[in-house]
């Protein structure tokens, strides 16, 4: 929240669901931010996601989850270009956001991940202090504004700023994983995104700071639009507004694999009342 | 439906931003440019040393047949004797002997360090062998002509080999050389020993085999490749090494593999050469580029046998 | 064993090698000679390190046993002389100052440039680039005095033609060690963890920003180290400068663009060859100023690393 204090909004962690954070209005009227059409990766000749057709709502959290190997990372890296760093990837199909074609000829995946930012799944701060892992991307950027202030409120925005306001100046090394994920977070909300993706922010970090982040997401959620990749489903279902699940599908020889949505649809219906079996048997521990 | 321009629309709170690039990022070019061509700067430097030593060594060819040059035993150039191969044989005087001295050394301290000394010992031996590796060339040849060649003038027995050294001796020399080659021998064959897998140690202990054994017959086979890589990597240095052989094996074309004469090194010759007396551009003078090419080739074969064990070492780990 | 077609791996051969051997000498031998052999052996090592260990003891000895006696401030100050009483080191010291200072701006530019495009923007299918790292590795291992010869032919004579100049001796030995610094700052580039530049990226950073910016800076104190072997390694080199005329005597301060110069190894070398009374002491001592000298530089570098060196 603005004034630093964290939301209590969790009673217990099982499959819960609380249709009060859900209150988004119906599917067909949401904004779009993300428009998918049979979107596939490769990797050298191999496939590694395939025919992915979806839209990720504005100012909503869209959980991508599914068993390891399904291809949900290489997805979210679709959607800030960060797959043009490895030489072999191709990606086909269509990638709108905001209604521009993302591998357009013209656009440059520079200015793309300006506006979509990333938090990686081990916590990675550079080797300098608080304040100039918060103050880099600005400063790079070339961003106007009083750095001292930027960086108080990427630091508030990221629940840290009451943790570390006096030891701004402090390696950030020397901080806790929980810490460094959350410096991380306001690392990446520093240069004023729209999106922020996530790429199983938790999984290396213990419960209570998992429980942490996973409050900061929902307030997060009021001025971005995030997505998440987790392994985790109660996570899932305790924090996403929609939840897209994804199964490995194989040649018969078994030499290839690749990761296809099974199912996208509210967090409620993915939950309660999955259209497919392969969800339910997902979601409900059975397999996976 | 996709929208032509690429800019993301005003939303509440936000400016329009864009999605094209700001400008043609010249100045990224340029710096990549500018990079590839300080890399590049490998390859023009190793062409120019090609022509350097090629363009005056073909102008001497003219003059001096390659039989004459190859075949015959006499090096005078000031009576036009161009035959090299005395040069070659106090090259290979100097580095056979210094091999071996070298080898047993080095690789004794390689096996010491990797397989038997305890750690805090390892941590200090290392770097003071490192140090050795650091000694400048000069200095060696220093304590070469003035401490080795008089104390093996001494203490010589009798006529061993034809008698007592003169005042310069190509196996005092080879010492020198030797000493200053063992960190190259040591140093890598200790890291190519290091990085074989302690599982392949652990299952020979524990089939009750001594530390000798282990040593010899696991790890020394297991390491070969890198210790060959040292091996000749260190050979390729003695060819090429200058100052030691020009202060201390002398300056007398001698074909002999005896450690007790006096020889010429290649590299000895076109140092002393070089600081001569001889008038520039003369077939006398030229000979400073024929013994250099030959010198560029002979290292040139040695750190191509080299690099290619190296690789093979990296190789079966990985 | 394993799903490898045939061919056995080479881990698995050495193995059974090694198993095999073990196997035989726990059933072979008796333990009572087997252990005799063992402390021999043992014993031949120690001999060995001993002998490396005592030649190094001996060359440092003997230089400082000939030329303590000759030590003094005076050799900073006295100039080149035949005369043993009257020689000093003045021009070669401010030679050798000149020297290094130049080849740390050559080749800390050039070197570091060459790494960082190794690195980070080099593809390494393409055989250009092969060929680069080729070179590299060879030109390391190029004897000092073919650098000599090329210096000789294409920067005092050639091409650029300056003339057998201190700055020709600045660039023979800047290519000298280039190929070090080369090696020792791509290392110290790749240790940088690629999470550090997927962070930048991902922030809107471009390749160059995340260099200049994260890269280089966290690889800063590899690469220093690098360079002070590396102007470690320049300083003693005396064959390639006396292919350029070093050797001269030289009695005035050396002009980086005119005239002659000369070098502390090579100073060092020309007394030690002279047969006159004294001569030898004064290039010993020379030796145990050059020494002193390496011995800062290299205990710096060893602090910077211990200092700054980052535990990633």
């Amino acid at each position: 929240m603005a004034d630093g204090t964290t939301k209590q909004v969790r009673d217990h962690p099982e499959i819960s669901v609380r249709p009060n954070e859900r209150e988004r209005g119906p599917i067909e009227r949401r904004e779009k931010t993300f428009e998918l059409r049979d979107v596939s990766v490769h990797y050298g000749g191999s496939p590694a996601v395939k025919d992915v057709t979806m839209d990720i709502y504005r100012r909503n959290i869209t959980a991508l989850i599914g068993p390891s190997g399904c291809g949900k990372s290489t997805l979210l890296r679709c959607l800030n270009r960060m797959n043009d760093l490895i030489p072999s990837a191709r990606v086909d199909g269509q990638i709108l956001y905001q209604g521009i074609d993302l591998y357009g000829p013209k656009v440059d995946p520079v200015q793309v991940r300006k506006l979509i930012g990333m938090v990686f799944q081990k916590p990675n701060p550079f080797p300098k202090s608080i304040y100039d892992n918060i103050a880099f991307g600005p400063r790079t950027l070339g961003m106007k504004g009083e750095m001292d202030e930027i960086v108080e409120n990427a630091l508030r925005r990221a629940a840290l700023w009451d943790e570390v306001k006096d030891r701004l100046g402090d390696n950030a090394y020397g901080m806790s994983g929980g810490q460094q994920q959350r410096l991380c977070i306001a690392r990446a909300i520093a240069v004023d995104p729209d999106v922020v993706l996530m790429d199983e922010p938790c999984s290396a970090l213990d419960p209570v700071s998992t429980f942490k982040i996973e409050d900061l997401m929902l307030e997060l959620k009021e001025h971005y639009s995030i997505v998440i990749v987790t392994h985790n489903m109660q996570q899932a279902a305790r924090v996403s507004d929609m939840t897209a699940f994804l199964t490995v599908e194989m040649t018969s020889d078994e030499k290839n694999r690749w990761g296809q949505v099974v199912e996208y649809d509210d967090t409620d219906k993915i939950f309660t009342n999955p259209a497919d079996s392969r969800t339910e048997d997902y979601v409900s521990g059975r397999v996976g | 439906m996709v929208t032509q321009h690429l800019t993301v629309p005003e939303a509440a709170g936000r400016p329009a931003r864009r999605l094209e690039a700001d400008s043609r990022r010249y100045g990224e070019k340029a710096i990549k440019a500018f990079l590839a061509l300080c890399a590049a700067l490998s390859v023009i430097t190793t062409v120019a040393i090609v022509v350097s030593l090629l363009g005056p060594a073909i102008g001497f060819f003219q003059h001096v047949p390659l039989t004459e040059f190859f075949g015959s035993t006499q090096w005078f150039p000031s009576q036009e004797f161009f035959g090299v191969l005395p040069l070659v044989m106090g090259t290979l005087n100097v580095v056979l002997w210094s091999m071996v001295f070298a080898i047993p050394i080095g690789l004794g301290a390689a096996i010491y360090l990797s397989e038997y000394a305890p750690r805090r010992v390892r941590k200090v031996i290392k770097p003071v062998l490192e140090v050795l590796a650091g000694i400048p060339t000069v200095a060696i040849g220093f304590f070469g002509f003035y401490f080795l060649v008089p104390l093996l003038r001494d203490i010589w027995p009798g006529d061993f080999l034809g008698g007592p050294p003169g005042a310069y001796m190509a196996g005092a020399a080879a010492l020198c050389v030797g000493l200053m080659i063992v960190p190259i021998i040591s140093s890598i064959s200790e890291d190519a020993m290091s990085s074989v897998p302690s599982g392949l140690r652990e299952g020979a202990y524990a089939l009750g085999a001594s530390r000798m054994r282990v040593a010899l017959r696991v790890v020394v086979p297991a390491a070969l490749s890198g210790i060959v890589a040292s091996i000749v990597l260190g050979v390729s240095r003695a060819i090429g090494e200058t100052m030691i052989v020009l202060m201390v094996a002398g300056n007398l074309a001698n074909v002999s593999i005896n450690p007790v004469d006096i020889v010429q090194a290649m590299t000895a010759y076109i140092g002393i050469t070089a600081t001569g007396d001889i008038a520039t551009g003369t077939v006398e003078y030229d000979t400073i580029f024929a013994v250099g090419v030959l010198l560029f080739a002979m290292t040139l074969v040695m750190n191509l046998i080299s690099i290619r064990f190296v690789r093979k070492f990296r190789e079966v780990y990985e | 064993m394993s799903g490898q077609s045939g061919r056995v791996s080479g881990r698995v051969k050495f193995a059974a090698d090694g198993a095999r051997s073990a196997t035989l000498a726990a059933l072979g031998r008796q333990p009572g000679g087997q252990a005799v052999r063992n402390r021999l052996f043992a014993g031949l090592l120690v001999i060995a390190v001993g002998i490396a260990l005592i030649g190094l003891a001996a060359i440092l000895f003997d230089a400082f046993a000939k030329g303590q006696g000759r030590l003094g401030f005076d050799l900073l100050t006295k100039s080149t002389s035949a005369n043993a009483d009257r020689a000093g080191f003045r021009e070669a010291i401010v030679g050798t100052a000149y020297l290094m200072a130049l080849v740390v701006l050559m080749a800390v530019p050039i070197g570091v440039s060459a790494a960082v495009y190794l690195e980070e923007y080099a593809n390494r299918e393409r055989w250009w680039n092969r060929l680069i790292e080729l070179n590299i590795q060879n030109l390391a291992a190029v004897p000092a005095v073919i650098y000599g010869i090329l210096g000789l032919a294409f920067i005092a004579r050639g091409p650029l033609g300056v003339g057998t100049v201190l700055f020709a001796g600045a660039v023979t030995l800047t290519l000298l060690v280039l190929p070090t610094v080369i090696i020792a700052s791509r290392e110290a580039i790749r240790a940088v963890p690629p999470s550090i530049r997927e962070g930048s990226l991902a922030l809107g950073a471009t390749q160059w920003q995340t260099i200049w910016r994260q890269v280089l800076p966290a690889a800063m104190p590899g690469i220093l180290t690098g360079v002070i072997l590396a102007v470690s390694r320049a300083l003693g080199e005396a064959a390639p400068l006396l292919l350029l005329g070093a050797f001269t005597f030289v009695t005035f301060l050396p002009n980086v663009f005119e005239g002659g110069f000369t070098a502390l190894p090579v100073l060092i070398y020309n007394y030690a060859r002279r047969a006159q009374e004294g001569m030898p002491e004064v290039a010993a001592a020379g030796i145990i100023i050059m020494l002193a000298v390496l011995l800062l530089m290299n205990s710096f570098a060893i602090w910077l690393r211990n200092r700054f060196e980052q535990k990633w």
